[in-house]
């Protein structure tokens, strides 16, 4: 009992912080000036409140009901965007399980050999302190040389890899401080019993690398969407939602809540990618024990 | 439930006596450090309400040591809380040197020191232990003589500039002591200060304890779960026991052990006594004689 | 003592992802560089990769002593709005996690937008930004990178504000400590530690978001715009050389920040 009002409690907060985030823009929007905040003579710190400049919110709602364009036979945006949603999901999906097949081994590999972490760990933590996504223009070549070798590398892998690259990182990290967290008595247990390195692995370590994993793994979905909604960019692949938000963007001028669809797509793919993690985590349940304590 | 004949209100006037005569610090007409009175504490609504404390009543006199001991859950450190009005009672009145527990704890009328030693991890020995002088608006002179005064009453003076965690438990528990010694409090609450360390550095601190209580006459309200250290330390052991947590007896520590040496341990009114609190603890249903 | 001799021997580096420093844990991952980039210099001359694939080694550090200048100036384009974003987001962020610690209801709240703001591709919002504030302007950038900074430093600093022990909150009870007394000498010190690993998440995390932010259009003159510029034009070795200096741009964010927090938690225990 308490605890569904105390749940239906935060449910109505939480719209209620959405209502007023909704209503400082439109209010901003009634009130700010059309050439927005100036400091000095360029720099701009508040928008144009123009209705060029800054939709209505009822508006990026309405919009999405509307059809693409003006043309006639165009289909609806809200289907658009769901289909580009859902590709640009799939393109995550992929990177993200390359990303944390990759991380895992990583993370396996450094608890296993001491000399493994020392000489990886510092590249794994700078390779994501760089900004190495600025690679992303340069992996679409990487397409065209593999085909003259007879490969079939298409652009879609390209954004795959570079979600995965971006996906892999806190999997590696987070596994393997989770299979490091193993508790000094336990692993004394493990050896008085004789058990293996494989052996302590199943029944040990894993396990109680869970609590680091699952954060892990929500931030690893997290990047790996991402990952694939920048490289959908730079690489310019057609058909998901990051090509999708240029390609709007430049009707801007003259309908200015188009852009918002796609952007709308790209958050619901980001709490998709963290609801499936989320489903993990209720599956992982009993192992979740320390969690909260963290 | 066989001793209630001896109620509580009764032996504590008994002892008040007692202590004001013993300890002297305490004119005639000094006001008791703490009296409560008809406090009950209930946690949680309805159907998962917790009786903490029911009908408690005790008088602490200044410059009085009694300590509450029983088994987990019997509210002892809840009382403690009550006192220190870090919580606030459900029904009754708590009175600390005949004010209020609130305006007592405004007035900073008493030191405070808990099980973990809660010092501050990145301030030094020393400005933990002066904390509570910053706090309340000392100047930097007077401070820093206090300070050293208080590190050279543990014997810690040399680790002034030390961190913490640089410390074992039990000096930390000394600095923590220091601590709430520092604004020369006529009462000290102290809940299980000494709950987490070995018996060796126990008998230590416990002496110490001992040596500036003598110095200092301040009245202490002392929550263990340590027997001997209990009878050792005390003027009065008050018995409490759970569900709902209460009062069931107090047992005075006789004259013959209120010189608090070595050598009292071995007194055989010591032996004694740790059986009288042992039975009460028990409900009555092992005689005293039979363990002596 | 020797408790004492132990403790002061032990250092702040524990709380880096690096376990402990020995001659290993910096001679192998120094030495896995210089060979992995002696592998890459001599694979690419051996079988003759084209620099289409991957420039050599060498061809890429031509580039960049040819090209010092205008990688400098890139880089004080893109690192003059990271810093801006990291700056201005951050306050932002640390403030907001101060309200929602002291408001229950507002933390509430806030829960949606931040769990949005977490899973979303932030740099997605550039377009509309460059609408809304003017495609000449670097004001869009600042914001994007300014969102991106303020997600992990609310979360981290919400958690630090968390991490107040009840025996320190009792002691500042009895204590009669006012709001501001508890601040100073409890709450902060003790999400201090919190707050600036969010700063330093978020570090690396303005320089990304600063220069993907360019990816997406708006005024020239950064370095992600040189990137993709020089990519179209096939120049790749040049491109390489950009990124190279975005990833330095994104080593000084990273090791400034470092440094800053190894400074001001100088006197936290390492946990």
């Amino acid at each position: 009992m308490l605890a569904a009002l105390q749940r239906a409690r935060s449910v109505l907060l939480g719209l209620l912080g959405l209502a007023v985030l909704a209503a400082v823009w439109d209010l901003y929007k009634a009130f700010g000036p059309d050439d927005g905040v100036r400091v000095g003579d360029r720099l701009l710190v508040l928008p144009r409140a123009s209705d060029l400049a800054m939709p209505h919110t009822w508006e990026v709602v309405q919009r999405l009901g509307e059809p693409v364009t003006s043309l006639p036979g165009a289909g609806s945006t809200l289907g658009a965007v769901v289909d580009a949603s859902l590709f640009t999901l799939a393109i995550a999906t992929r990177g993200f399980v390359i990303g944390v097949v990759v991380g895992l081994v990583l993370a396996l590999l450094m608890s296993r050999v001491r000399i493994v972490e020392s000489a990886l760990l510092p590249w794994i933590v700078l390779s994501q302190t760089v900004p190495l996504i600025a690679l992303a223009p340069l992996v679409k070549r990487w397409g065209s040389e593999f085909d003259r070798l007879g490969y079939i590398w298409t652009n879609e892998q390209s954004v795959a890899v570079i979600a995965a690259y971006l996906a892999f990182f806190p999997v590696a990290v987070g596994a393997l401080r989770g299979l490091k967290s193993a508790e000094a008595t336990h692993l004394d247990l493990m050896r008085a019993y004789g058990l293996g390195w494989w052996r302590t692995l199943f029944t040990l370590r894993l396990p109680s690398s869970v609590p680091f994993l699952l954060p892990a793994l929500r931030l690893g979905a997290a990047s790996a969407v991402i990952g694939t909604v920048v490289a959908e960019v730079s690489i310019g692949l057609r058909g998901g939602i990051g090509r999708m938000i240029i390609e709007y963007a430049q009707s801007a001028s003259s309908d200015p809540a188009k852009p918002w669809a796609p952007i709308l797509g790209a958050v619901a793919v980001g709490l998709v990618a963290a609801g499936v993690v989320g489903l993990i985590g209720l599956l992982l349940r009993p192992y979740r024990t320390a969690e909260a304590t963290r | 439930m066989t001793d209630l004949s001896k109620t509580p209100e009764k032996t504590a006037q008994k002892t008040a006596e007692q202590a004001t005569d013993q300890a002297g610090p305490a004119p005639f007409g000094t006001p008791a450090a703490i009296t409560v009175t008809g406090v009950d504490r209930v946690f949680g609504k309805r159907k998962r309400e917790v009786v903490a404390l029911s009908a408690v009543d005790l008088t602490v006199a200044a410059g009085e040591f009694v300590s509450l001991i029983g088994p987990s859950g019997c509210g002892k450190s809840t009382l403690l809380r009550l006192v220190a009005d870090l919580d606030q009672p459900s029904g009754g009145t708590i009175a600390v040197f005949d004010k209020s527990a609130e305006q007592a704890r405004l007035d900073q009328d008493y030191g405070i020191a808990f099980q973990q030693a809660g010092l501050l991890p990145w301030r030094t020995v020393a400005a933990n232990v002066e904390l509570p002088l910053k706090l309340h608006g000392a100047g930097s002179a007077e401070r820093k003589a206090r300070v050293a005064e208080l590190l050279d009453l543990v014997g810690l003076t040399d680790f002034a500039k030390s961190r913490p965690d640089q410390l074992s438990g039990g000096m930390q528990q000394r600095v923590a002591i220091a601590r709430a010694l520092a604004e020369q409090p006529r009462l000290l609450l102290m809940d299980e200060p000494f709950g987490a360390l070995d018996e060796i550095t126990r008998e230590r601190l416990q002496a110490e304890l001992v040596r500036i209580c003598r110095e200092t006459g301040a009245a202490v309200l002392f929550v263990t779960h340590s027997i001997p250290e209990a009878v050792f330390l005390s003027d009065r052991v008050v018995v409490m026991t759970p569900r709902p947590g209460r009062i069931t007896d107090v047992v005075t520590v006789p004259e013959t052990l209120r010189a608090r040496t070595d050598a009292t341990r071995d007194h055989a009114d010591f032996l004694h006594t740790v059986a009288a609190v042992r039975a009460a603890l028990h409900g009555g249903h092992e005689p005293a004689e039979d363990l002596a | 003592m020797s408790v004492v001799a132990e403790a002061t021997a032990k250092d702040t580096r524990a709380r880096l992802p690096i376990s402990r420093l020995r001659v290993s844990t910096v001679l192998a991952p120094v030495l896995l560089g210089v060979a992995v980039v002696a592998l890459w210099q001599v694979l690419v001359d051996h079988y003759d990769v084209s620099p289409l694939i991957i420039p050599a080694p060498d061809a890429v550090w031509a580039q960049v002593t040819d090209n010092r200048g205008s990688i400098v100036d890139g880089a004080t384009v893109t690192g003059r709005n990271a810093l801006l974003g990291l700056v201005g987001g951050a306050v932002v962020a640390i403030v907001g996690a101060l309200v929602s610690h002291a408001v229950r209801f507002i933390d509430q709240m806030a829960v949606p937008v931040v769990a949005a703001a977490s899973v979303v591709p932030i740099v997605a919002l550039a377009p509309v930004l460059y609408t809304m504030f003017g495609a000449g302007n670097e004001t869009g950038r600042v914001l994007v990178a300014a969102l991106s900074v303020s997600v992990p430093v609310y979360l981290n600093t919400l958690r630090g504000l968390a991490q107040v022990k009840a025996v320190h909150r009792d002691l500042m009870t009895a204590y009669a400590a006012t709001p501001t007394q508890v601040a100073r000498t409890v709450t902060l010190p003790t999400a201090l530690p919190y707050v600036f690993t969010g700063l330093r998440i978020a570090s690396s995390l303005a320089v990304i978001s600063a220069l993907v932010a360019e990816y997406f259009g708006g005024p020239v003159g950064g370095l992600g715009k040189s990137i993709t510029t020089s990519a179209s034009s096939s120049n790749y070795p040049l491109a390489y050389a950009y990124v190279l200096g975005a990833i330095a741009l994104g080593i000084v964010f990273y090791v400034v920040t470092l440094l800053l927090e190894l400074w001001v938690t100088r006197h936290h225990p390492s946990t």
